[in-house]
């Protein structure tokens, strides 16, 4: 018996494209969090700059990764995400 | 007792009940008992999804434990905390419509229905089962002592008495519920705990004279509260971001987060469940922690770290307003132990009992059964809340890296990659569990990175080889 998980349904290949953006966005967001919080946050803390009373490093790597993923994915879904049927009945009619 | 705080707490537990009896309507009247008792009929909208995904989650460590460390580790454990952003987008979007359309497809209504139709074997079934119920036990125990020590401290009532109201609380509206109660209570919970955070974060930065004064106390008692590397500096790159993949990514493995993917009515609830879950998920944990640290330089000198959010919380808001976010980790404990009771009642029910014991159960009898399963359940896991072990954060990280090694390749793998058999999902998982324990007693944090790391990529080379090599004689036995 062929497995119906592996058939050549085209809602397939929206997800996994979906699934690989998820693993896009993830990458961005370790990057973003890392560089900053080494980048900026390495050396010595009582040289630190601030920003709206945070250290640098963290105002960008924490509170900006926050932010920057929130836009990043509502952009993403916006754009890129597809509605598909998951019912087997919308797909006949 | 302090009335002031025990009201809202009172109010909040009543709207649960409510919550619960009005879900038992859906479970009288639905076609199929085990679809809505234990998935909610696959109804479930954008806003719920988004909320009891995050809410499952986000549990006494995120709450108690975790504001805790950060108190005495600074702003190096914050950023370690956000390496939980992912959880939000990521799952949804790994599992995202594939799973939601093969779940529907194979009539899937938990985890290991679609595992053991995946690989039309009964030993990944089991295997599945019993990892489910052991770890899960250890977990749902860890995070009932958390609820009621909270409880025990606010109501200023004993640890027995508070571990049963919580008991016999969050029993209620699951056992008459099911999961849709849990989904729903779990939008309350959530919406309590992102309000909650807000306000304390707001009033504890008020306390401290704002954020730059807050941070100038910290740099003067030790600079390094401030800086990535944690209080002594013990925090490495390396071992920070080795979280990624126990609370990030990693989370795609977790069976109560991954049933959850299969539970939504359609793919717009999916897209708006992406976008709320990052943002409420983002907010609470960075808020959390923030909180710990900046509750610091306000009540120096706190020796239990977990004692940490409820005194911050009641050192600086008004008891009424401090019951409220009080009520903020009660429902993240609530909302964790909830998912996981439904979870073990389902493994139970649907994944022994109607596979293996009695296939040809009628609904009457299936109704009782998952009824008193539920109640068996709740009541050994109050036996054993009952002599408390001491280190809740850990034990609950114990429980969530078993079962990531455990699941996250045969449920990803599976649903992307068609050689992927049975051969390979049963040893990934015995080779994932096995590593587990053993790195955990033997050389935990291997190579300055967390336990987990290498029982994931262990199990990642085990799947792929055994599918590899057994890929031949499958092929010739069809």
């Amino acid at each position: 018996m062929e497995d119906k998980s592996f058939s050549d349904d085209s809602r397939f290949k929206i997800a996994k494209r979906e699934a690989w953006m998820g693993v896009g966005l993830v990458i961005v967001n370790f990057l973003w969090w890392f560089g900053f919080a080494y980048g900026l946050g390495s050396g010595s803390p009582e040289e630190y700059h601030y920003i709206l009373g945070f250290p640098e490093w963290f105002f960008y790597s924490c509170i900006g990764s926050l932010v920057i993923m929130s836009i990043l994915i509502y952009w993403a879904v916006k754009k890129f995400f597809k509605d598909v049927p998951f019912e087997e009945e919308d797909m006949q009619q | 007792m302090n009335w002031g705080i025990i009201f809202p707490l009172i109010i909040f537990l009543v709207i649960l009940f409510i919550i619960g009896f009005w879900s038992n309507k859906y479970v009288k009247q639905s076609s199929s008992f085990i679809q809505e008792y234990f998935l909610g009929s696959r109804e479930l909208g954008g806003f719920i999804l988004a909320m009891t995904m995050m809410a499952t989650y986000g549990s006494a460590s995120s709450f108690i434990g975790g504001p805790g460390v950060a108190y005495s580790t600074g702003l190096g454990w914050v950023l370690l905390s956000m390496a939980q952003l992912p959880a939000g987008y990521f799952v949804l979007m790994i599992l995202g419509k594939k799973f939601a359309i093969v779940a529907r497809q194979y009539k899937a209504v938990t985890l290991i229905d679609y595992l053991k139709e995946r690989y039309q074997s009964k030993w990944v079934g089991i295997l599945s089962a019993l990892s489910i119920i052991i770890f899960l036990f250890s977990s749902m125990t860890a995070q009932l002592v958390g609820g009621a020590r909270l409880i025990e401290s606010l109501a200023g009532i004993n640890y027995t008495s508070a571990l049963f109201v919580f008991v016999v609380s969050v029993m209620a509206y699951v056992i008459v519920g099911g999961f849709r109660a849990v989904a729903i209570t779990d939008a309350l919970q959530g919406t309590v705990m992102f309000f909650g955070t807000l306000i304390l974060l707001i009033a504890t930065i008020i306390a401290g004279g704002g954020i730059s004064n807050i941070m100038a106390d910290l740099v003067s008692e030790n600079p390094n509260l401030v800086s990535p590397f944690g209080s002594n500096r013990e925090l490495t790159p390396l071992y920070v971001s080795s979280f990624w993949i126990l609370v990030g990514v990693g989370v795609v493995g977790l069976p109560q987060i991954t049933v959850r993917a299969m539970s939504y009515k359609n793919s717009k609830a999916m897209h708006r469940a992406i976008i709320i879950s990052t943002i409420f998920v983002g907010v609470i944990m960075l808020g959390m922690h923030l909180i710990g640290v900046f509750a610091r330089p306000i009540i120096p000198g706190i020796e239990i770290g977990d004692s940490v959010m409820p005194t911050i919380t009641m050192k600086v808001l008004p008891p009424f307003l401090a019951g409220i976010v009080l009520a903020a980790p009660l429902a993240a404990i609530m909302s964790t132990v909830n998912a996981l009771l439904i979870l073990v009642s389902s493994a139970l029910v649907k994944d022994i009992y109607l596979s293996y014991i009695n296939p040809s159960a009628s609904t009457k009898e299936i109704k009782t059964i998952s009824f008193s399963v539920t109640t068996v359940l709740g009541v050994i896991i109050f036996l054993m809340a009952l002599s408390p072990p001491d280190f809740l954060i850990w034990l609950n990280l114990f429980a969530f890296g078993g079962l990531e090694a455990a699941f996250i390749w045969p449920v990803i793998l599976g649903l992307y990659w068609k050689t992927g058999n049975k051969y390979g999902a049963i040893m990934s998982m015995l080779v994932g569990v096995i590593s587990y324990i053993l790195f955990d007693r033997n050389y935990p944090s291997a190579l300055g990175m967390h336990t987990v790391v290498f029982p994931i990529l262990l199990s990642l080379i085990a799947f792929i080889i055994s599918s590899l090599v057994t890929k031949k004689a499958t092929a010739q036995s069809l």
